[in-house]
């Protein structure tokens, strides 16, 4: 058991060693760190926007999503989409609002223990990180898909307004209203966290391919 | 006398022409060739083109000064935004008013504890609105209102401008002298008018010196409940003169106030007796008196427990105020109007009617002549008349029919002159002297006003720091002014502009005022005001200015039948339904039907109206209202939202049926 962790967590780097070659060393290490950082902080930013324009609201009507709250005009969207027939919006992601705070902070964990891993396997670890932005826009997509193509057929405007799959980014419309779909800072944070993570793997590889090879080839014959 | 100061230019026309160019050339190809073509086609000359420009407000921009006019026999306040003369908005105060479903089942208890005598009056005679003050400045918060035909006083917040209180008087029958309120708003001051027994009891005429009584009554204001607190007020006897206009001291003159009387002849009429009719008895004199009062003394007294219960409220009586010196009066020109503390609090001026001059008196001279007792005599209850000459700081011949007086920020003030049909500029002197390029005490001025002027309210013009700017007059006869409206005609509200100095004071503009008779008028900066866009949280009950914890909730909608007999219906309200939409009731169920409106929109007000019952009400975002009625008629009402919410709006309805016994 211990010989498969210290086969997963890799060649340990001596002081001598990792002071002499400290950029070498401390740069994978570092931008770990900063990822972690870049995820901690999105935390407390929207991760969407929409906006929706329309002549009877000079203001427009905002929303925004945080990981784990929605805001905004939630109440008065709600209230106009009741006339075509769509679910409110506070059922939407309901489950992903609950849990996506406690991911990100498994994500960190994860990153955490990444920093340890001195082999291939650190790369598990860091690409669901890596993925996550894109994870969260296509389950956007997803719940608008769902609530868009399935209106309440008994609604007052069933007749006018068919169903429709409402732009998750960018630029739509429906009825009087444009609606505009825009990322937030905190999804902009996590995809540069992805970007980060990307290139700390590489200088991970830097790093550590070597020392694992050298030990590959002195640990044979010891072992034999 | 100022000789520093230069006197700006009238402003070119150029320039103005340049301001349309700007205006028009921004918006579409249209040139100046084009503006001057309409104008020509109209009929207008440069100075109409001017006073456009100054006073037109293209879609969107809003207006800078709010005008709170009474509503005279209309009984509400109007409010109209400056320099627009649009009417934003009535405020419903003495009179019913279906628009904002007053008095037909919201607010019906507020007009019930105005009722003289418990019987129902439905409507009011509102002469003079009161913005609250903090150190004699317009606050914003609150405005108040009489009632001169049933001695009320009404409280306004101006936080969603609706009536939160009406109070009745109970020793007298009739109010003009007010309401004004002192520099913080401790008091709001309500003046008596015609005099009447004390609870307005039967006596006859012939006993009108011994019996009947002038008074006035000082409201105690509690701001943070936003209410006048009755067991805190008191009121202190005069004679009965007629006591008319009043103004509260402030600064110079903090802790007094000042009222106009205009029956100091003790006239009784009866032309009918071949009597002198009371329009000649009551002018007899070639004076009448102003009344100086010193409140705060007048407060220690009300404090120390030297009052009489009459009526069931505490009063002063006229015994105790001349023992205590609460009360002195001085001459004053006969059948005056208004009496007007300059922004100092250091002159107070005073304009009758039948005489040609505005007098003004000195604040400083009046404590000088209250000190050394430096009277003239007494009058007949024995108040002591202060020496005229020495109170009196000058005399400034203004025009026919002096009225009503307001000041600008520049040392001008501005005399209403009723029979010239003119607004009258004049220079005040003492402190201000320096501040005009003309002499002290003298007119400068006279713009013709169409026609006959009441009252003038120039922006702030009764503050601590009037903004000068502009000055509405507020003229009683249209005449000529508008197309033929019948036999009854508008008001004619006349917009002037007095931002400049001297001879320059043009009529800018002429607003019809169809739906009431304004009196007085305040001009506030619009944006003291903080006003509520939506009530701040749904359920909102606006009768206490918090949330109803018992308020119809989404999702809890439902009728109860309680075991006393009574229902109790809880519904909501939102585009474009009611929920619930069909109520059975049994014929003689007492019914108590709460309604919250739960949208959270700008302007997304329901209505909610019910046939046969008499029932309407507006119900703005948030609010929370309860309609209590009993169900005596059977029959299928439908009932539905009054206020043409959306494109489903007539599908917003429902159905009350009343199940005959």
């Amino acid at each position: 058991m211990t010989a498969l962790i210290d086969r997963i967590l890799g060649p340990r780097v001596s002081h001598e060693e990792a002071s002499k070659h400290s950029l070498r060393f401390g740069t994978p290490g570092f931008l770990l760190l900063l990822a972690r950082v870049l995820l901690l902080v999105s935390l407390f930013l929207p991760y969407w926007h929409m906006e929706l324009q329309a002549p009877q609201y000079p203001d427009g009507l905002h929303m925004t999503a945080h990981l784990n709250a929605l805001s905004g005009d939630v109440a008065e969207i709600d209230g106009l989409n009741h006339y075509i027939g769509m679910r409110s919006l506070y059922e939407a992601a309901a489950i992903e609002r609950t849990v996506g705070v406690f991911i990100m902070i498994a994500f960190v964990v994860m990153l955490e223990f990444a920093a340890y891993i001195h082999t291939r396997w650190a790369a598990l670890l860091v690409a669901p990180v890596v993925l996550f932005p894109v994870v969260f826009l296509v389950d956007l997509h997803l719940w608008m898909r769902h609530f868009g193509l399935n209106l309440d057929p008994n609604a007052p405007l069933s007749n006018a307004v068919k169903p429709f799959v409402p732009t998750a980014l960018g630029k739509g419309g429906i009825g009087q209203f444009v609606t505009i779909a825009t990322p937030g800072a905190g999804l902009i944070l996590s995809a540069v966290a992805s970007v980060v993570l990307v290139v700390s793997l590489y200088f991970h590889r830097r790093a550590y391919l070597p020392l694992v090879r050298r030990q590959r080839a002195g640990a044979a014959p010891s072992a034999a | 006398m100022s000789t520093t100061r230069t006197i700006p230019r009238p402003v070119p026309m150029s320039l103005a022409i340049l301001t349309l160019c700007g205006l028009v050339a921004t918006a579409s190809a249209q040139s100046m060739r084009d503006v001057e073509n309409v104008a020509k086609e109209r009929g207008l000359t440069t100075a109409d083109l001017m006073a456009a420009a100054k006073t037109y407000l293209p879609s969107g921009q809003k207006d800078e000064y709010l005008m709170f006019a009474s509503g005279g026999h209309a009984g509400q306040i109007f409010v109209v935004g400056l320099p627009s003369m649009r009417l934003l908005r009535s405020i419903a105060v003495f009179t019913p008013e279906p628009w904002q479903g007053w008095g037909y089942g919201v607010g019906n208890d507020i007009l019930e504890a105005g009722f003289p005598k418990g019987k129902a009056n439905l409507w009011g005679d509102t002469h003079h609105p009161a913005l609250s003050e903090t150190n004699g400045d317009y606050d914003g918060e609150f405005v108040f209102i009489n009632d001169k035909i049933n001695a009320r006083v009404a409280v306004i917040d101006l936080r969603d401008w609706e009536t939160k209180q009406i109070i009745k008087n109970p020793l007298t029958l009739s109010d003009h002298g007010g309401t004004f309120v002192t520099p913080n708003t401790e008091y709001v001051i309500e003046g008596g008018q015609y005099a009447v027994p004390w609870g307005s009891e039967y006596v006859p005429i012939s006993e009108y010196k011994e019996k009947y009584k002038g008074s006035v009554t000082l409201w105690k204001f509690d701001r943070n409940r936003g209410r006048i607190d009755e067991s805190r007020s008191f009121a202190i006897e005069l004679p009965p003169y007629w006591q008319d206009l009043s103004d509260a001291g402030k600064l110079a003159s903090d802790g007094y106030f000042f009222m106009n009387s205009l029956n100091t002849e003790l006239a009784t009429g009866g032309i009918q007796d071949k009597k002198p009719p009371f329009e000649a008895g009551a002018s007899r004199n070639a004076t009448d008196f102003l009344h100086i009062i010193d409140w705060r003394k007048a407060e220690q007294v009300y404090l120390a427990g030297k009052v009489e219960q009459i009526e069931g409220f505490p009063v002063i009586t006229l015994e105790t105020a001349l023992e205590e010196g609460l009360l002195h009066v001085t001459p004053e020109p006969r059948s005056p109007h208004g009496v007007d503390v300059a922004p100092k609090g250091e002159f107070i001026v005073v304009s009758g009617k039948l005489d040609p001059h505005v007098t003004i008196y000195s604040m400083e001279k009046i404590k000088n002549a209250i000190a050394s007792k430096y009277y003239s005599g007494t009058d007949e209850y024995g108040v002591p008349i202060l020496d005229f000459d020495s109170v009196v700081e000058s005399r400034i011949e203004v025009g026919l029919g002096p009225l009503h007086t307001q000041f600008g920020p520049d040392g001008y003030a501005y005399t209403s002159l009723y029979l010239d049909s003119a607004v009258a500029r004049w220079t005040l002197g003492g402190s201000y002297g320096s501040l005009t390029p003309e002499p002290d005490w003298t007119l400068v001025h006279k713009t013709p006003v169409h026609y006959n002027v009441g009252h003038i309210a120039a922006a702030e013009g009764d503050t601590v720091s009037p903004d000068g700017k502009y000055l509405v007059s507020l003229n009683k006869w249209a005449v000529d002014r508008f197309v033929q409206t019948g036999p009854l005609l508008p008001q004619n509200l006349q917009l002037l502009d007095i931002s400049e100095d001297g001879t320059t004071m043009p009529v800018l503009y002429d607003m019809a005022m169809g739906v009431g008779e304004p009196h007085y008028a305040q001009i506030i900066k619009a944006d003291k005001l903080n006003s509520w866009a939506t009530y701040p949280e749904v359920g909102w009950d606006p009768h206490v200015q918090n949330i109803n914890p018992m308020a119809p909730k989404p999702k809890m909608e439902r009728v109860e039948r309680n075991d006393d007999g009574t229902v109790d219906i809880y519904m909501t309200a939102i585009r474009s339904h009611f929920n619930p939409e069909h109520i059975y009731l049994k014929q003689g169920d007492k019914v108590r039907w709460h309604i919250t409106n739960i949208e959270r929109a700008v302007d997304a007000t329901h209505g909610f109206a019910v046939p046969v019952y008499n029932i309407t009400a507006s119900l703005e975002p948030g609010e929370t209202v309860t309609i209590e009625f009993e169900a005596d008629t059977p029959g299928t009402f439908p009932f539905y939202c009054s206020e043409f919410c959306s494109a489903l709006h007539l599908e917003m309805m429902g159905y009350l049926m009343v199940e005959p016994n």
